[in-house]
């Protein structure tokens, strides 16, 4: 196996271009790591983008901010603009393992391990972040939602790795939040969880909202009927309930050792009504 | 000895919380873990196990796995020694299988090789041919006359008739005229009530390393808590006389009962004597998970009947368990503890034994009593809320005190229960305010507590310290305690004290650490041997002095002159007559050989609150409060450590542990993340309350107190989660899915 650290992302595409085995993207090793040490993943090049410039940045942009790639959990964590910005992205990301992982755990990462339980994913599926990929032909952009094609599997070509996430300004009374659900408080995978993302107007009408959940399908949904139940009402009982119904309707989950069909269809519909109303408060508050 | 009926009651170190010796090691990092040793020329050891629930084995090829550059040596069963019964042929049957793979995990042939990388390359080199057979792993349906047989041959007289061969034995307790005793009853109820198999979970996998020398005398250095248990089982697997191998225990990381058998040592001696070199072996989390000793699964029927003021008017059950693809004695104990807490006219348990598709259970803190007690418990609390009665008084009422011919055959002596529900009865915490959602929970506990043979040696140093050479791995502070009660004997401060704790050549037999008799039965060894020096000690100043030996008393670390009579002499301190014994007669030291009686039995009562998501069935543990009957409470930390402890892993079997085992027989969950113990954050503080109701049977009243603790908190939880969802659960773990079904069924 070998390792390389480049300082590059064109030397990092170069190598994961060239490679003639099984390449592999080092950022935390969080998913990796463990992957190789107990799931029998025996990678013939790892490439370590840790050391690339810029790849552990927080960059302002346009109103909203460019996350590096290697950008950690702990180090989201302590950024206070972009918590204001994107308090729902924060707590995701947040979510992820203990204090030791915190310290290595990036979103990327998170999001090309392409599990359908990852934290970060619905969150950032729900801010309509913006994934930016090297690759031997260049850059280019791609929704974070088209990045997972099925568990393990991603849409990056060969020679490509995810440089940055951006996430875009959003007006004043605007704001989001992620829950999932764990049999215990901390240490553990998703059943099921939601991600809200909404826009009120100055008389706290919704006028524009993203709904995400996760493990309950193969890949994050991005669930328009769930919004479209928000939008237009100022998150009555009634709205919420056709969320929480639209949110049931849009789960295609399994039942598993971690639960049942019939537990992630109607804990998935609590969990999108209390991240709604959690948005909702702290839209509020930003306005 | 006149000091022998001695029982003590004003003490000076007893009680006190003295810095634990093994802290500093531990958190340093010095401390010598299983997998902490190593030996020159030491091959690294990998076990092929079963991916099978059930298969039959009909050929294994070890020849492309021996050719690989750094294979020393390959086993299978053949290799081990061919006796025909008793517990070490099950014990080896479990770790290697004969002709049939038992269990998903069931280990078929072991490599030693010169690391790691090749002893796994070798692994996936050896063909095994199976023949998948039937398998079974749950009780139901392990018990149906034509259920697939898991391992014939183990069927006992007693065993009921009408099912499989699987149904392998059934012991039955209890007294009075249950017929009668129900008609009396103004209410009645019966349910069945199921547990999940659990794992104890400690932190530490099992690890050795063992070597064979060629003139077959043996070195073994084990995670363990019975380093005798662990020779006499490989002495015996091996064919070899006990005097051959001598076992040393390491630092242990956690236990449970889970380390009192072997499930690597035999495969590392074996390999070791086949390559003539040292081998160690660790398992790896899910091979702890597959193949060691987990806890029984369980199904229960419980009727029980009570008046309409609260009197039990009789109990039944018939108690349920599995325990894997070989027999156990958990139904035996289960079936005694059912009803332990009760005083009652007419009472009858009888637990069964079943054999499964799943690993050998082994013990897990009171085996057998957490469900039975869980069962009953969960059923008192149902007829309280039926009745509307106080569930604190109806404990009351009913409880066992001494003179209480007990469920299970004795009767009760000095016993804490009453004392133990007093204490709950006025805790600030039976009376707090509850929420929305929230409920109160509350259970007995009990635990018979063992004795047995154990050996302490107690030397007296030359410059006045004292070393004790103990047989028993502490898995609970039993070192503390130990030295603790020698100095409170002797008279002299806890740091003047050092026990250790001695490999298999190094002190007289000891049996396993387990039924909590450490601190009971070492501690009462311990006592003795420090009174056999202090009677030598006197003889030493009565030399000194010229007097008659049984003119010395012995107070406080000093010898004295009994009185006028036997003259005026300033007296002489312990490090005194140390320094001295060169000349007045030797090294002095006092051992003491005993199969302990008296153990004591415990009885605890839990408290719990809870609050219940009603939209997603999570239960959070809001407040818990432990109340048990200690005897005395050498080491109040430790002491509160195992309350707290056993109420920790009770709330985790309560609510979330559980072996998962699919359609194919095959485990789902082995590893922590699908298998939930509770984490820091899932609990509050567990708030203790110490009892101390003497035990007659120890010179200082002590009881055990590890296992008692986690009896009361599957029921305690169970009871607080059915009052606050208003739907009685009979199931075990109350996982989220599982309650919000409960929810939902309530509603309609
Ligand atoms: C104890 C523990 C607890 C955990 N708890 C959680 C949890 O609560 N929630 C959760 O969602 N996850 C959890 N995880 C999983 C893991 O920590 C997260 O998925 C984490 O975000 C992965 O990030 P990483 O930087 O460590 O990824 P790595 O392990 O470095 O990489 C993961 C995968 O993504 C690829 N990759 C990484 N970066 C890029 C990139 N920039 N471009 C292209 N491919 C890339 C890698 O090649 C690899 O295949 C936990 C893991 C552990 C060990």
């Amino acid at each position: 196996m070998q390792y390389a650290a480049p300082e590059t992302t064109a030397e990092a595409t170069r190598l994961l271009a060239d490679s003639p085995g099984t390449a592999r993207v080092l950022a935390g090793g969080t998913d990796l790591l463990v992957q190789m040490k107990f799931g029998g993943l025996a990678p013939d090049l790892l490439v370590d983008i840790k050391n690339i410039k810029g790849m552990r940045d927080v960059t302002p942009e346009d109103g909203g901010f460019r996350v590096g790639a290697a950008v950690s959990g702990a180090e989201m964590g302590e950024h206070k603009a972009m918590r204001a910005l994107w308090p729902g992205v924060v707590e995701a990301v947040e979510l992820i393992g203990s204090t030791q992982v915190q310290g290595r755990a990036t979103m990327a990462g998170n999001l090309c391990n392409a599990s359908p339980a990852a934290d970060s994913v619905p969150a950032m599926v729900a801010a309509n972040a913006i994934a930016r990929i090297a690759g031997p032909d260049g850059e280019r952009d791609c929704p974070v939602q088209d990045i997972p094609t099925a568990p393990g599997k991603t849409s990056l070509q060969k020679g490509e790795f995810i440089t940055s996430i951006f996430f875009p300004a959003r007006p004043d009374n605007a704001s989001d939040a992620y829950l999932r659900f764990i049999p215990r408080t901390e240490m553990d995978i998703a059943v099921c969880s939601a991600g809200v993302s909404l826009t009120l107007d100055t008389n706290g009408t919704c006028t524009d909202a993203r709904v995400s959940l996760g493990a309950v399908a193969a890949t994050v949904l991005l669930v328009q009927d769930a919004a479209n139940a928000l939008i237009g009402s100022k998150l009555d009982d009634s709205a919420l309930e056709a969320l929480g119904a639209a949110c049931s309707a849009a789960c295609n989950p399994i039942d598993d050792k971690r639960g049942t069909i019939e537990f992630r269809r109607d804990v998935t519909a609590v969990l999108a009504k209390r991240a709604a109303k959690i948005a909702q408060s702290r839209a509020g508050e930003r306005s | 000895m006149a000091l022998d009926h001695d029982t003590k009651r004003d003490f000076k170190i007893i009680g006190t919380r003295p810095l634990r010796p093994d802290g500093i090691d531990k958190v340093t990092g010095r401390a010598q873990y299983g997998a902490d040793q190593s030996a020159a020329g030491m091959l690294v050891a990998k076990m092929l196990r079963s991916p099978h629930a059930h298969a039959k084995i009909l050929s294994i090829d070890t020849k492309a796995a021996e050719a690989l550059s750094g294979v020393k040596a390959i086993i299978t069963a053949a290799d081990f020694g061919d006796m025909r019964k008793g517990e070490a042929m099950n014990v080896r049957d479990h770790i290697m299988a004969r002709d049939r793979a038992l269990y998903d995990g069931h280990g078929v042939a072991a490599v030693a090789a010169i690391n790691e990388a090749t002893a796994k390359a070798a692994l996936a080199l050896i063909k095994v041919e199976y023949e998948i057979l039937p398998h079974v792993t749950e009780i139901a349906d392990a018990m149906r006359p034509d259920a697939p047989v898991v391992n014939a041959g183990f069927v006992q007289e007693n065993a009921p008739k009408g099912y499989s061969e699987n149904v392998v034995s059934a012991h039955e307790f209890g007294h009075g005229d249950l017929a009668a005793g129900f008609a009396k009853a103004d209410k009645i109820i019966s349910r069945t009530l199921k547990t999940a198999a659990t794992h104890q979970g400690y932190i530490e996998p099992h690890a050795c390393l063992a070597s064979m020398g060629p003139d077959g005398r043996g070195e073994l250095w084990c995670c363990t808590q019975g380093q005798f248990y662990i020779r006499t089982l490989c002495a015996e697997i091996l064919g070899i006389e006990e005097s051959q191998l001598r076992v040393t225990a390491s630092e242990i990381g956690g236990g449970f009962g889970g380390k009192t058998t072997a499930f690597i040592e035999p495969v590392a001696l074996v390999l070791s004597r086949k390559a003539g070199h040292p081998v160690k072996m660790v398992m790896d989390r899910e091979e702890v998970f597959k193949a060691s000793g987990p806890t029984v699964s369980s199904e229960i029927d419980v009727k029980i009947g009570m008046t309409k003021d609260g009197r039990i008017t009789a109990g039944q059950a018939e108690l349920r368990y599995q325990g894997g693809a070989f027999p156990n004695m958990t139904n035996w104990l289960g079936a005694q503890c059912a009803f332990a807490a009760y005083d009652l006219e007419a009472v009858n348990a009888i637990g069964i034994n079943i054999l499964t598709n799943r690993p050998k259970q082994a013990a897990y803190r009171a085996p057998g009593a957490p469900m039975a007690i869980y069962a009953i418990e969960a059923v008192v609390d149902e007829l309280c809320e039926e009745l509307d009665l106080d569930p604190l008084d109806v404990r009351l009422k009913n409880a066992a005190r001494k003179g209480t011919k007990s469920s299970y055959g004795p009767t009760f002596d000095e016993i804490g229960l009453v004392a133990t529900l007093e204490a709950a009865k006025i805790h600030p915490h039976y009376a707090a305010p509850l929420g929305p959602n929230q409920a109160r929970g509350l259970s007995c506990g009990f635990w018979f507590n063992f004795g047995g043979n154990t050996s302490v040696s107690l030397g007296i140093n030359f410059d006045g310290t004292v070393g004790i050479t103990e047989g028993n791995p502490d898995i609970g502070g039993s070192r503390a305690s130990i030295s603790m009660m020698a100095a409170e004997e002797l008279g002299i401060p806890y740091d003047k004290v050092r026990t250790i704790v001695a490999d298999t050549n190094s002190i007289g037999h000891n049996d396993v650490t387990d039924g909590s008799r450490v601190t009971f039965a070492v501690g009462l060894a311990t006592i003795k041997a420090a009174r056999a020096a202090i009677k030598e000690m006197c003889k030493r100043a009565a030399k000194m002095w010229g007097i008659d030996e049984d003119a010395v008393i012995w107070e406080d670390g000093y010898a004295k002159p009994a009185g006028q009579n036997a003259g005026e002499f300033e007296p002489l301190s312990l490090a005194k007559i140390a320094r001295k014994s060169a000349n007045t007669g030797g090294p002095i030291a006092g051992h003491h050989e005993v199969n302990a009686d008296g153990a004591g039995v415990s009885f605890g009562v839990h408290l719990v609150d809870v609050e219940v998501d009603p939209e997603t069935g999570f239960t959070k543990v809001l407040r818990y409060t432990v109340f048990q009957d200690a005897g005395k409470a050498i080491h109040p930390d430790y002491v509160e450590g195992q309350m707290q402890g056993g109420a920790v892993q009770g709330i985790g079997w309560a609510l979330n542990e559980e072996y998962i085992y699919g359609a194919d027989g095959k485990l789902q969950n082995a590893g922590f993340l699908d298998y939930r113990i509770p984490v820091a954050s899932d609990l509050p503080k567990i708030d203790t309350v110490i009892l101390e109701i003497p035990n007659p049977g120890h010179p200082y009243g002590v009881r055990g107190v590890g296992e008692t603790s986690i009896v009361p908190p599957l029921a305690a939880i169970s009871n607080a989660v059915s009052r606050a969802i208003g739907v009685r659960m009979d199931q075990l773990p109350m996982s989220p899915p599982r309650v919000l079904k409960a929810i939902k069924g309530a509603k309609g």
